[in-house]
């Protein structure tokens, strides 16, 4: 049910709109669709994107490179991994605990989660759409960077 | 009849990057047949997310545009609403679900509304790494202490990212980018 909220969010306040106001919901639902017709075609340029690297990178090859003794080269990597994939969380997270159990690195782990999370290479399509190429290609910069230094401090915080 | 070639011509247009795409993924999976079925599942299984996420999205944005007065949302998020701003920003984005590529359509809507640049980049950032569900899933696979650290470095960093690009981004670009989702007010639409 977790997956359908949105669209029970959606009829619940469309409901109520209803009710209010006929007019203003039309609208509403009218500029909604084109809004999303809008930007579609990113949209689908991001799903094929995402289908084309899940495909060569699945878990197993991910787990390959996050081994403990791959010291910083093994982290740059893990940055690499976590930036390029769109995993969503309910399937990371229990992969990235799979893989510290079977010996891969906190330090690894951690850039990897924090990488996934927040920087979106195959998403830069959609956000500079919407944010313009510069900011779009800043805020996944620094949070590249940031994941690596995020890392250092929760392997550190766990390593207490 | 000729408009409706214009029109079909400029949909095509549009639409160039994905079918370019979509080739590019078939070829690939005449080359390498042993990822074919792979690809293909992928490509349902992100499709579904996408529309399980996305389509609703867009509605309840319809409807905050329609509904929600520019005057209101500048006092809770634009650049006069001190502290308040920052933490709308933070409890928005934490409560959210799905992937990051559904925030990006909510923060045009909250600029055109008016918040401010440092609040929608906050926003963003707390919709990247701090939602509650996802924070508490995550605390069941990697333990609390890891979880409840990259937590407390998340906070941090999602203030300092935004503070960053604030500073980074030069204000004539931000200006533009305002103008950009004023300008479209009949629909979230984008050129490119």
């Amino acid at each position: 049910m977790d997956a359908l909220v949105f669209y029970i969010v959606a009829i619940a306040l469309f409901a109520i709109s209803f009710a209010k106001d006929r007019k203003k919901t039309r609208q509403a639902f009218l500029k909604g669709l084109k809004a999303l017709e809008g930007i579609l075609p990113q949209f689908v340029t991001v799903l094929i994107l995402i289908a084309a690297t899940l495909a060569l990178l699945n878990a197993n090859a991910i787990g390959r490179f996050l081994g403990a003794d791959t010291g910083p080269v093994g982290v740059a990597i893990a940055a690499a991994l976590g930036a390029i994939t769109l995993i969503p969380g309910f399937v990371a997270f229990p992969l990235a605990g799979e893989l510290l159990r079977h010996g891969a690195g906190v330090l690894q782990i951690a850039t990897f989660v924090s990488s996934l999370m927040m920087v979106g290479v195959v998403t830069l399509p959609m956000e500079i759409a919407y944010f313009g190429k510069r900011t779009a290609i800043l805020r996944n910069a620094f949070a590249f960077a940031f994941s690596i230094l995020a890392a250092f401090f929760v392997a550190w915080a766990v390593s207490l | 009849m000729g408009g409706v070639a214009v029109k079909l011509k400029e949909t095509l247009k549009r639409y160039r990057a994905p079918i370019v795409a979509l080739a590019g993924l078939v070829l690939f999976m005449i080359a390498v047949p042993s990822l074919a079925h792979k690809t293909a599942s992928s490509l349902v299984g992100q499709t579904k997310t996408m529309l399980l996420v996305v389509p609703p999205i867009f509605l309840i944005l319809g409807l905050l545009d329609v509904w929600v007065p520019r005057e209101t949302m500048m006092r809770f998020m634009g650049p006069g609403s001190g502290l308040k701003g920052p933490l709308i920003a933070f409890a928005l984005g934490s409560a959210a679900a799905g992937p990051l590529y559904g925030a990006f359509p909510i923060a045009a809507v909250l600029m055109r509304k008016g918040a401010s640049f440092a609040n929608i980049l906050i926003f963003i950032g707390a919709w990247s790494t701090t939602k509650v569900p996802m924070f508490l899933f995550e605390t069941q696979c990697l333990g609390y202490r890891f979880s409840l650290a990259r937590l407390a470095i998340d906070l941090v960093g999602i203030v300092a990212i935004a503070f960053a690009l604030k500073l980074s981004v030069p204000k004539k670009e931000v200006e533009r980018l305002y103008a950009e989702a004023a300008s479209e007010s009949n629909g979230i639409q984008r050129k490119k």
